[in-house]
Order: C-alpha cells, then structure tokens, then sequence
C-alpha cells in the first residue's frame, strides 16, 4: 500500500500548531498516497480537526511543511487548497439546502453560458446539469433529478452529494469529517460504499471519524493522534480494534466480556 | 456488491418529492388568493373592476413592488431591509431639491435630479452594506438605525415641508398613461421586475444570493465573497428605493419628506406574501410582485369601499406575523 517510490498525494512534516499557550500540534508527520482511504482517528483534542484545518487552508501552521506529490505548498486560505485539489466535506456545512443538486454541485463553480449572456453571468444550466449527471453516475449515485432540491433528500443522499461534490473537485485528496455521523446503519453503509468508489477511481480520502467499525470497514491504513502527537500508523488488516483502542486513549485495552 | 445493487441501495433512500410540488401549489394558491380577492372586492363594490381603479391601484403598486424587488434580494441572503422606505424619501427630497433649484433650466435640473436621487438611495444601500459587512451589525438593527438616519436628514434638507417647483416635464412623465390603460411608472417598474427577475433566477449572481441564505458557512466555504455581494445586494436595493422615489416626485409633483413613510411595511409583506421565507434562502420575484399588488389591492378596495384607508397598515402589519408564523410551521413540520 504505501509503496515509498510514489510520491505521497500529501504529506505533513512536523506540523506544529499552538493556539495562544495551548500548542495543539507537536510536530504532526504522516502521508497519505494515492488510491488510499486513510482514517485519521483520535479522541477529543486529540488534534484531528486541527490538522484537518490545517491541511484544508483554514488554518496555517506555526511550522513545519505542507507537500502536495512531493512539492511544498503553502495554503494561505482554503481557495488555495481547493485549487491544488484538496476538498473538504464538513459535517454540517457542506450544502445549501434550498438550493438544487445541480446548484450545490456547481456552487460557485458554476458554468457560465457563452457569448454577451455569459458576461452578464447567465448560468449554462444544460451543461451543468448534463455534468452533474456524469458526475454522480460514476459513483453510482442515484437521485432522480439534478434540479431536486437539497432539503427534500435523505440524510444519506445529501451526504453522498457533498462526497460526490469533493471527488469530482478535489483531484488530489478527499477530507471526509465524520461523514456518518449522522446517519442510520444503511445510509452509513451507503456512505461507505460510496468512499470505496471515490478511493476506486484514484482520489485518496482521509477519513476523520469517531465511529471505529466504520473505519475498520473501510479504512486502508489507521493514523493515530493522541494530544497533538501522531501516535500509531498502521495498516488496518494488520491491527485490531483492541490496539487501536489503546492508541487512542493511551492505556490499556479494555476486554469486554 | 454489484453496481446495480449499488444503485438499488442508494435509490430506495428516495426522499419524497412533495415538498417541491407543495411550494409550487404555494406561488399558484397565491395567485388564486389574488384572484379570489379581485373577484370579491369586485362583487362588494361595483367601482373597483373599473378602468380607472386598474390604473390607480397599478400605479399605487409599482412604489411598494420597487422596494420589494430589492427586499427580495436581501430576504433571499437571509437579511431584512427596514430602511427603504426612508431612503425612498431622502431620494424623493434630494432629487426634487436639485430638480427644483435648477427649475430654470428643466432639462439640466431633471438629469441631475435624477442622478441625485439615485446617488442618494445607492449611498443609503451603500452604507448599509459596509455597516453590515465590515461592522458586523445585524441587517435589522443596521436598516432600522439607518431608517431613522435617512428620514431625519429629509426632515432637515427639506425642513419639514414639501418641495415644490418640480418641472412639469418631470411630472408629466410619472402621470402619464398610455391608452388610458398603462401608467408610465407601472411600465418602468415592469421592466425593472422582469430584470431582475431574470437575474435572480438565471444568473451566479442570483445563485450566490440563493447560496449565502440558504447556508452562508457553506457559501463561505465555497469561496463564495460574502461581504462584497452583501454590499452589492444592499446597494442595489437602495438603488431602487431611488428609482421609487424618483417616480414619488413625478406622481405627486411635490418631493415630501414623509414619502415612503411605512412603505418597509409594504415591501416585506409583499415579499413574505410571494412565498420567500424570512429565514433566507427563497424567494422569487414573481411571488414578490403578486405579493405587492395584493399589498396594495388591499388599499383601493378598502377606499372603494369606504372604510378608511388606515386599516390597511393594521392589516398589512398582521399579514406580515401571520405569513411569518405560517412560514415557521412548515419549517417545524419539514423539520419534524
């Protein structure tokens, strides 16, 4: 999985991030490759969104580097990020519910029309809408119209339209911040399925995620952090939910039963 | 898994689709509620089918319609202007003052006037925007303070009294009517409805309006500029408080400073009657402009029929709390 003759899509090195007199981040190095679902697990504060933040433009490290395949970036806000194709889904603010699949897809990507009417910023909805086709068919998603609007669909479906927003944007990296969260057991599954697709077609996902099954299910490799400190990085057939327990809180597995 | 089960799976979570075909019963029941109120004002009184009550009630309408078109954009953001009614007044007076003083040279005085009035609302539009934007002042607290700012300084040019000594040409121009059917301010205020209608529905700029009230963080996320479309939004409202004033002057041939006193009233009722929520997000320009004939039906009618014209500011002030709170079940409901 992580053959060291590729170039990483990503890698942190020695990120340090301190918050006033809290230093959140003590030196955060790990890599994520292409074709690789990473989970990126903690407990709280254990400094997951942090780092997520950081790699994302939201936030700026105090030290240490970004690299994107091999090359050191710096991303002074989240547009910069976005335009080296890194994508973010966040938990709660990822869509526009009044707005239509088609809207939320394009939202402020929209394809303009050609001609005097594209100057005035008249919107090409065919285009748009033939492209978001195509964009939610090559992950097998499902929804019956490009103009249905946001807050008429599942929970899961509006979930799968924010992963699927990021995959079709976001070339280089996939953040997914507890994308399950809020779903029942079958939509989480759908969920899930859907980051296998997204994995399947070359974008790697880094996966923050409170719900350990899942990123057992799912995951290909499992980073560690505990107190702003990368702990444990393992390959996630290779260690048990036990272990990566113990990582977590830093003590002794707990034997249920 | 197979790409057909795949499928399967993610469509069985097909979420109904009523509440599309509920918002589109929504703008025809608002349409049906305007026509059941032209039949019935008319069978209650015999005037108020007439010609001459068209042509009224019209022209009454495009001043209310003028402020909720801009209302619309800034309620579909999430945000309330309180101010435009007193920002249609100081236009009202700062156009009439020029218009008046330069009533040597009518042509000279009527460009310039305009100018002025229009300059006058966008600088109101402007400032609320800033204030907004870069002070971090909610949109009711910055429109309301501004209502008061802009009122008092068209009590203080104008000090108190009406400006007269408008150009006829000036005021022949908002009288006049075309086949004794379509007053000239009913045929600008179409053109500007019909504009902006468009722009809202079919432009980035109407889809960042949409995008920053339906879910500003997601907007902002997105890379969306927040401020400088708040500011543009708000600007443009001002300046078709300007516009409004400017067709105030030409009706009445007077520039008043009490001009466009309750006329916010007017304006969010409109817009919440056409069917957008207070919460952002909707909104269309169509449901806006029967909104605003309503609004002002309301008026002709109750005058027609001889009850005093006053009610209608008490009735307007309830439609707005009840279309409000009619908005806010649905929400709980769809929520629910």
């Amino acid at each position: 999985m992580t053959e060291s003759h590729e170039a990483a899509s990503i890698e942190l090195v020695d990120v340090e991030k301190r918050f006033g007199a809290v230093q959140v981040l003590h030196g955060v190095s790990f890599k994520v490759y292409p074709g690789e679902v990473v989970g990126l697990v903690g407990d709280n504060g254990a400094g997951k969104s942090t780092t997520v933040r950081i790699i994302s433009g939201a936030l700026q490290p105090d030290s240490g580097e970004i690299r994107v395949n091999g090359k050191k970036v710096r991303f002074d806000s989240p547009i910069v990020a976005r335009r080296e194709g890194i994508e973010t889904v966040y938990q709660d603010l990822a869509l526009a519910p009044h707005l239509s699949v088609k809207a939320n897809l394009f939202l402020n990507r929209e394809e303009i029309r050609p001609g005097l009417l594209g100057r005035l910023g008249f919107l090409n909805e065919r285009q748009m809408d033939q492209e978001s086709v195509d964009k939610l068919n090559l992950l097998h998603i499902n929804i019956a119209s490009m103009d249905q609007i946001i807050q008429e669909l599942s929970g899961g479906q509006r979930q799968a339209i924010a992963v699927a927003r990021a995959a079709s944007w976001g070339s280089r990296l996939v953040i997914l911040d507890e994308p399950t969260a809020a779903l029942g057991v079958e939509e989480s599954r759908m969920v899930l399925n859907l980051i296998r697709r997204v994995r399947d077609s070359g974008v790697p996902v880094l996966l923050i995620s409170h719900t350990m099954p899942h990123v057992f299910d799912v995951t290909d490799r499992i980073i560690v952090l505990r107190q702003g400190r990368v702990v444990a990085g393992a390959v996630t057939r290779e260690c048990t939910l036990e272990q990566v327990i113990m990582w977590i809180t830093g003590g002794q597995a707990i034997h249920a039963g | 898994m197979t790409n057909d089960e795949a499928q399967q799976e993610i469509s069985r979570a097909a979420a109904p689709r009523r509440s599309r075909f509920v918002k589109h019963l929504r703008g025809m029941w608002i349409l049906g509620v305007l026509l059941a109120m032209v039949l019935i004002f008319g069978i209650l009184a015999p005037g108020f089918l007439s010609l001459q009550n068209w042509v009224s009630t019209s022209v009454y309408a495009t001043e209310t319609l003028l402020l909720a078109v801009g209302e619309t954009f800034v309620i579909a953001t999430g945000g309330i202007d309180l101010s435009v009614g007193s920002s249609l007044g100081l236009s009202a007076i700062t156009s009439s003052m020029v218009m008046a003083a330069l009533v040597a040279h009518p042509g000279v005085g009527i460009i310039l006037g305009s100018l002025v009035g229009l300059l006058t609302g966008a600088t109101v539009g402007l400032f609320n925007g800033i204030i907004i934007t870069k002070l971090r002042i909610t949109p009711f607290i910055t429109t309301l303070g501004m209502l008061g700012i802009a009122s008092g300084l068209g009590f203080l040019l104008s000090g108190g009294t009406d400006i007269t000594n408008i150009p006829a040409a000036f005021s022949n121009f908002g009288g006049y009517v075309f086949a004794n059917f379509l007053g000239m301010p009913v045929l600008v205020t179409a053109v500007v409805a019909v504009v902006s209608g468009i722009f809202l529905a079919k432009t980035r700029f109407g889809r960042r309006t949409y995008a920053i009230g339906s879910n500003r963080e997601a907007a902002r996320v997105a890379g969306i500029p927040l401020d400088r479309h708040l500011i543009k939004i708000y600007t443009l409202t001002g300046v078709l408080a300007g516009v409004a004033g400017l067709l105030n002057v030409s009706r009445f041939a007077i520039g008043s400073p009490t001009a466009g006193q309750n006329d916010e009233l007017n304006a969010i009722a409109a817009v919440v009657i056409g069917g957008a929520s207070l919460f952002g997000g909707e909104g269309t320009i169509f449901g806006t402009t029967i909104g605003a004939i309503i609004v002002s039906m309301i008026v002709t009618a109750l005058v027609i029929l001889n009850v005093q014209a006053y009610w209608q500011i008490v009735v307007t002030g309830a439609i707005i709390i009840i279309a409000v709170y009619l908005d806010q079940l649905q929400r709980q409901r769809a929520a629910g």
